[in-house]
């Protein structure tokens, strides 16, 4: 396979999975903002923070408002992790990458640009927002159905599994990073309905609630809820599967080309010496530091990867 | 322009059914126009999903557009074709001479059949190319002869396509709407098949590579990348032969040899079909400033370690002052009459027949040498005095860069539209593979339509359409 391809593979899912990350995120602030009474724009705010685009919106020189801050999301083109623009980027590396996919893939990801485009053709009223993001949503759904159901299990999958579930560490890790303090073991303030709130928006943003409920029951501990987002191997948002994922592709591609490249050793590492251990010895080593380390780990991890397959030179 | 003055190849000149359309008019009659309009849309719905695009230059934004494809096929009988096949390939194994000829020994000239001039001064000539033999003695491995009808039995080739022929992916996927949209069609009519293009493709140009290679030979499409107009034809034949899509930049020459940056390393490639331009292939060697192509690669082929697909240089065999030789050429080299006829040409570097062609520019079509896609184009009949005033001052400025050929009646075939059956001008691209064994002519090609109402540009990029093309077997 080309080194050009890989890296399409790799760019292609990691712009697919970021739609899905940012549209999620959208939904959380819908919902978390119709619920609760009191400032509305507050919590956008939050969600914004949570998306890891507060900065780049401010910089924009906009108030945030709901309406703002919904379109900055779903639409902007100047904001590189929108729906719109994340989606444009997968078709774009679709295009870039076509006679590694099958048929069925393509049109699905070209099908799904093409209702992106229509759909977000203009600013979304709050009462189409449900709609438009369920479209959206199946859209999406149906590139990684026809992914799992037509592609064959070979290089091809293992570069494109790899770009989904690094990017998708990168998200898990990076609502952790923001929102780590309400998780933070304190007396003072568990069960306050301020924490509460913030509990729901971090689960629902890594569409966890059920998940987490069928686990833990209805009482929202932030331990539980950062054990359930960092180590839990069955919760497909962690940060172990994820990087258990990646790790599983890449031994897949070691067997295949019969080498054993330094992005291995780095993968192996982070998942040995960081998530394969128990959620209090995570807070005795300071969770903010922690989430911190292993983000910039996953970082180091995907550079690695782009020379040990030669993605560009 | 009468209607009697215009072959119809459903209707002939008299309004009497041709017998190549016998049976689709009795299942058209029997289709209710409402669920034609909607299978056409459901066509073009069907382009949008797959992607079937084309970007169009000089767009403010570089937009992917579709090609109109209308419903009803053009529709050749097996007579009619073998007749036509056998004029192409010998067209083809002549060009094919006349290009080996023209960069070694130049017999051609030395008979006086051709002016020095016309070698000597053109910049379609590549001197790089002079004593090199390709692999297999092959130039023109894939060509796209351009046809038009005026009668029953008379065709004539208006463009020979040497350098890089595009269109067959619409060709594929033509046929494989219809399949799709109107099955039935296809169970009672007996078309033969394009479908085995992309292997044929694949084998002719396997069958052409260098004599170290081995048995399988690697080959891989270089296309200039997702802006060029063409890119999804390029990933197309790629994804459909099952070879990779490369670009400049995913290659090297490594230990003399044109590689490909793999997952794991570099791999060289045996046979390169490339869709850039020769000047745009090797910096080293052309353009300094080309990003598309690959430093070195020309080295690397003159030193027979690998085949470009077509030969570069082959493209003054399509350069039009050298089309109106093309008579001459096929005789000196087949020593047979020509089958398929050029459309007489007035070549207005000779003072002679400038004078003809500032006098008749009203009824002439007048042709940059070295343009294409029906830009830079005058069509005497239907110019306004100001376009043709125009002209006359480019032709005396310049008169060598200009051909002239008379307007022809060009055949039509109809479209649906809102009323029904309605006849439009079409041409005809038939494709061509040639590898040392063989010339190998897919049945069928790529039939373009003017979709304006006596419109003579069946151009893609000036709102022309395509249709299915059919064979019928005999």
């Amino acid at each position: 396979m080309l080194g050009k391809t890989a890296n399409g593979l790799y760019w292609m899912y990691r712009y697919l999975e970021r739609a899905e990350a940012t549209s999620r995120l959208v939904e959380t602030g819908q919902r978390i903002a119709l619920t609760r009474l009191g400032s509305s724009d507050a919590e956008w705010r939050s969600i914004l923070q949570t998306a890891g685009m507060l900065q780049s919106f401010e910089a924009s020189d906009e108030e945030v408002t709901k309406d703002a801050a919904i379109d900055w999301m779903l639409r902007s083109r100047a904001n590189p992790s929108s729906v719109l623009t994340s989606i444009e980027g997968a078709r774009q590396n679709a295009r870039l990458v076509r006679t590694a996919l099958t048929h069925e893939v393509w049109e699905a990801v070209n099908g799904c640009y093409m209702t992106a485009r229509e759909v977000l053709a203009r600013k979304v009223g709050e009462r189409d927002l449900p709609k438009v993001m369920g479209e959206i949503r199946q859209r999406t759904a149906l590139v990684r159905g026809a992914t799992h159901g037509t592609m064959m299990r070979n290089d091809i999958y293992n570069f494109a599994r790899i770009g989904t579930f690094l990017e998708r560490a990168d998200n898990t890790a990076r609502i952790l990073d923001v929102k780590y303090y309400v998780l933070l073991p304190t007396v003072m303030s568990v069960g306050s309905s301020i924490d509460n709130v913030q509990w729901e928006t971090i689960l629902r943003s890594v569409s966890a609630r059920g998940g987490f409920r069928m686990t833990y029951g209805n009482d929202y501990d932030p331990g539980d809820i950062a054990s359930f987002l960092i180590l839990d191997r069955r919760m497909p948002r962690s940060l172990a599967f994820c990087v258990g994922k990646i790790r599983d592709n890449l031994e897949h591609l070691c067997r295949t080309y019969g080498t054993t490249p330094e992005s291995l050793a780095r993968v192996s590492y982070i998942q040995d010496r960081y998530l394969t251990r128990d959620i209090d010895s995570v807070f005795d080593d300071g969770l903010h530091q922690y989430i911190q380390t292993v983000l910039s780990l996953i970082g180091g991890l995907g550079a690695q990867i782009e020379i040990d397959y030669r993605f560009y030179e | 322009m009468k209607d009697e003055d215009i072959f119809d190849e459903m209707w002939g000149r008299h309004e009497t059914l041709r017998q190549p359309y016998n049976l689709f008019k009795h299942w058209f009659d029997g289709e209710e126009p409402a669920r034609l309009r909607a299978k056409q849309r459901e066509a073009e719905e069907l382009f949008r999903l797959t992607g079937i695009t084309f970007n169009v230059y000089g767009r403010a934004e570089a937009e992917e557009r579709l090609i109109p494809f209308d419903i009803v096929p053009r529709i050749i009988s097996g007579l009619e074709w073998q007749r036509l096949s056998r004029g192409i390939e010998q067209r083809v194994r002549a060009i094919n001479a006349f290009l080996h000829d023209i960069y070694h020994g130049q017999e051609i000239i030395k008979s006086g059949r051709l002016p020095e001039r016309m070698i000597a001064d053109n910049d379609a000539f590549l001197p790089h190319m002079i004593g090199v033999n390709p692999p297999g003695g092959v130039y023109t491995h894939i060509v796209g002869i351009d046809l038009v009808r005026t009668d029953d039995n008379q065709f004539y080739v208006l463009e020979d396509n040497a350098r890089t022929p595009s269109g067959v992916s619409y060709m594929l996927e033509n046929r494989e709407t219809m399949l799709q949209m109107f099955p039935e069609l296809f169970a009672s009519n007996r078309v033969k098949r394009v479908e085995t293009y992309p292997s044929d493709l694949r084998s002719s140009l396997s069958a052409c590579a260098p004599p170290g290679a081995g048995s399988s030979p690697t080959v891989a499409v270089l296309t200039p990348g997702i802006y060029n107009s063409a890119y999804f034809e390029h990933a197309f034949l790629a994804d459909q032969m099952g070879v990779e899509l490369v670009e400049g930049h995913d290659l090297s020459v490594v230990d003399g040899r044109v590689a490909m940056r793999t997952t794991q390393g570099y791999q060289p490639i045996d046979v390169l079909y490339r869709r850039v331009d020769d000047d745009f292939l090797d910096p080293l060697n052309f353009n300094p400033d080309s990003a598309l192509g690959v430093p070195g690669i020309m080295d690397v082929y003159r030193a027979g370690g690998i085949t470009i697909a077509n030969a570069p240089g082959t493209g003054i065999a399509d350069d039009k002052a050298i089309y109106s030789y093309m008579p001459e050429i096929v005789e000196f080299y087949t020593g047979e009459r020509p089958l398929l006829e050029n459309v007489p040409t007035w070549r207005c570097s000779e003072p002679d027949a400038l004078a003809y062609v500032l006098d008749n520019l009203e009824e002439l079509v007048v042709k940059e040498v070295h343009g294409s896609g029906g830009y830079g184009m005058l069509i005497g009949p239907t110019a306004t005095r100001k376009d043709i005033a125009e002209f006359r001052k480019k032709l005396r400025a310049r008169p060598a860069n200009y051909i002239a050929q008379p307007t022809l009646a060009l055949s039509t075939v109809p479209v649906f539209s809102r009323a029904g059956l309605s006849p439009r001008h079409v041409d005809l691209r038939p494709f061509v593979l040639v590898s040392p064994q063989k010339v190998n002519i897919t049945p069928g090609g790529l039939t373009r339509v003017a979709l304006k109402k006596g419109s003579l540009v069946v151009n893609s990029s000036q709102g022309g359409g395509t249709k299915d093309t059919w064979v019928l077997e005999d």
